[in-house]
């Protein structure tokens, strides 16, 4: 039979002053272990986010991304009169060649330079994204070199705002509205006219086609029959797929969690066993009581272990409110596909906050089993007799 | 009853040897007793006489090196550590010197405390608790914490969670030894009424000649062996 919890909870209480760094360290730990996960889990639900099933994207074989791929106006022309693509009440097919490049703009906090993602698109193009919507000013005139920017961007760089212009090379393009993706993707980049892209950054092929089939089964003719055609020599996916795909760059983050919360964890461990071999040691005639009454060592054992695991337990929950206030504050961080900035909010969601507390309770646990075996393993006359 | 008379208690032949560094030191020697139900014994001597030692081997908290311990017929030294923890809370009650009751718990919580190891539910545990309380006196200060205590009053918070359990025998060791003359005799006249009225048997370790004249019976110690009672 163990001990009572109110056992552990009130020792844990009598004893804050001791426990209280522990309980911080932990805090500290947990908080920035969550909100590095908070980080990835951002870039993945932007790309999740991203994107309509009904579409699908095509690629020039062998590229992984828009940004590594060019796709001839040949290929666009072929592509136009495949009879699994979808056509609008004019009749022209719904498809969207469109490219991809890099401009270099000066961040509006002053700390320098990044690059930032700009999309030539075509009206078909912002009709098969209905998740981007204008929000302010209006959209971009062809020929006018003028651009739209996402608003998460236009906070992070200088010259975004409406009337502002952006430097490309020898042009400069005009701003001329904001518009919000939703959190998606497309909140990292800025749209313009495709053809007139081209032109500005000299290029010859695109980057990408947006197409919408006729349907679910023209959706999957259609990519196989891109895919069968040597000829071609493209790729093609739903656009959905793609941009789940597109993680990448929150895998570096992870992987930096990982480290980090390791090697703030190990600490951590050592302040927690400091603790419990304190709690252990003041409370030592109190165990020899506890063993003469009947209580085993596994139970004396069990309930230092909980007590341990409740200090940290206390220590995550609050690691994890203090990672709360950056739940939807809006970053920026290096798409390791493109270069290109990418904007994404942190995302302290409840099934992180959990895995921030099992890391706490981990922690614990751990820092607390030495003092825990050394509490159960006490001699009974020897722990009666201590003062 | 013809059971009465039967030793609740029987020691034969029992040793203690401790290893002191290199030095063995043998704390009891030949000890051999019979102790029957409703005995209050009081074991006495000067520091280092085994009397303690005696105590801890009788209420099974120590092991003999050599020798027969039968409480109640059950021969403790076969107990292995897990069986004689089981064995400790149905059968002995501890009252310590310094109380020894968990600060963190109320005295309610602390009377409580052994009947968490029994199959009783919460109900009968709470009834028993209560009784036990109510048995020494301090049904009113049931939620109070040790340290808003007297240390009579803890001493006897420590004698109803040494009863609750309705053990056949009560071990002391010293328990008046940190109590004002008053509390003091409060207790002894407790542990003597459990003897009387409730056919306890008590085992008391005491200094105090005063302390000793409750008992019903005086074995007096000295370098491990019995020599007196």
């Amino acid at each position: 039979m163990a001990l009572p919890i109110q056992y552990n909870l009130r020792n844990v209480v009598v004893r804050w002053r001791a426990t209280l760094s522990t309980i911080l360290g932990i805090a500290l730990v947990v908080s920035v272990f969550v909100l590095l996960l908070a980080l990835a889990r951002g870039i993945e639900a932007s790309s999740a986010n991203t994107g309509d099933p009904r579409n699908i994207l095509v690629v020039r074989r062998g590229s992984q991304a828009e940004s590594g791929s060019l796709v001839s106006r040949e290929h666009f022309r072929t592509l136009r009169y495949f009879d699994e693509v979808a056509r609008n009440e004019q009749a022209e097919p719904i498809i969207s060649a469109e490219v991809v490049v890099i401009v270099s703009a000066p961040r509006i906090d002053g700390t320098g330079e990044a690059n930032t993602l700009v999309r030539g698109v075509t009206p078909r193009g912002i009709e098969l994204r209905p998740q981007v919507e204008l929000i302010a000013g209006r959209w971009f005139q062809p020929g006018q070199r003028e651009v739209v920017v996402s608003r998460r961007l236009a906070a992070r760089f200088a010259g975004f705002e409406i009337g502002g212009t952006i430097k490309a090379g020898q042009a400069n393009l005009i701003v001329v509205g904001h518009f919000d993706a939703k959190g998606s993707a497309f909140d990292s980049e800025a749209w313009m006219d495709a053809d007139e892209t081209r032109a500005i950054f000299d290029r010859e092929m695109y980057s990408s086609l947006l197409v919408r089939p006729r349907g679910p089964e023209a959706a999957t003719q259609l990519m196989k029959r891109i895919e069968d055609d040597k000829r071609l020599s493209l790729r093609a996916e739903l656009e959905v797929d793609y941009y789940s795909k597109q993680t990448m760059t929150a895998t570096p983050i992870k992987i930096l969690a990982g480290i980090m919360g390791l090697a703030m964890s190990v600490g951590a461990v050592f302040a927690a066993m400091n603790t419990m071999y304190a709690s252990v040691a003041s409370r030592t005639r109190e165990i020899g009581t506890l063993r003469v009454l009947g209580f085993s060592r596994s139970a004396i054992l069990f309930s230092f272990l909980i007590e341990g695991a409740l200090v940290a337990a206390i220590g995550g929950a609050i690691g994890c409110l203090m990672a709360i206030p950056m739940n939807g504050y809006s970053t920026g961080t290096i798409d390791f596909q493109s270069f290109a900035e990418t904007v994404f909010e942190f995302r302290v969601t409840p099934p992180l906050m959990l895995q921030g507390i099992s890391f706490a309770v981990a922690i614990g646990l751990l820092g607390s089993f030495l003092p825990a075996l050394r509490a159960s393993r006490l001699p009974v006359i020897a722990a009666l007799k201590s003062l | 009853m013809a059971m009465a008379d039967e030793p609740i208690v029987s020691i034969r032949d029992l040793y203690k040897l401790y290893r002191q560094g290199e030095i063995d030191v043998t704390a009891l020697d030949n000890v051999s007793i019979d102790i029957t139900r409703g005995e209050f014994v009081v074991l006495m001597g000067p520091s280092g006489s085994g009397k303690s030692t005696l105590l801890h081997i009788i209420a099974g908290v120590d092991r003999a090196t050599r020798g027969k311990v039968l409480v109640q017929g059950i021969n403790v030294a076969n107990l292995t550590e897990s069986e004689l923890a089981d064995w400790r809370n149905q059968n002995v009650g501890f009252v310590f010197q310094s109380f020894n009751l968990i600060p963190v718990l109320s005295a309610f919580e602390n009377v409580e405390l052994p009947l968490l190891l029994t199959q009783l539910n919460r109900r009968q545990r709470r009834q028993q608790a209560q009784a036990a309380l109510e048995l020494v006196g301090l049904s009113d200060r049931a939620h109070h914490r040790p340290d808003q205590l007297s240390g009579g009053q803890q001493q006897r918070v420590a004698i109803a969670r040494a009863l609750v359990t309705d053990p056949v025998l009560i071990v002391a060791d010293e328990p008046t030894g940190n109590l004002d003359a008053k509390s003091a005799a409060d207790v002894l006249s407790l542990l003597k009424g459990l003897t009387e009225q409730a056919d306890k048997t008590v085992l008391m370790v005491t200094h105090d000649p005063k302390a000793a004249s409750f008992g019903t019976r005086s074995l007096h110690l000295e370098k491990g062996e019995i020599v007196a009672g």
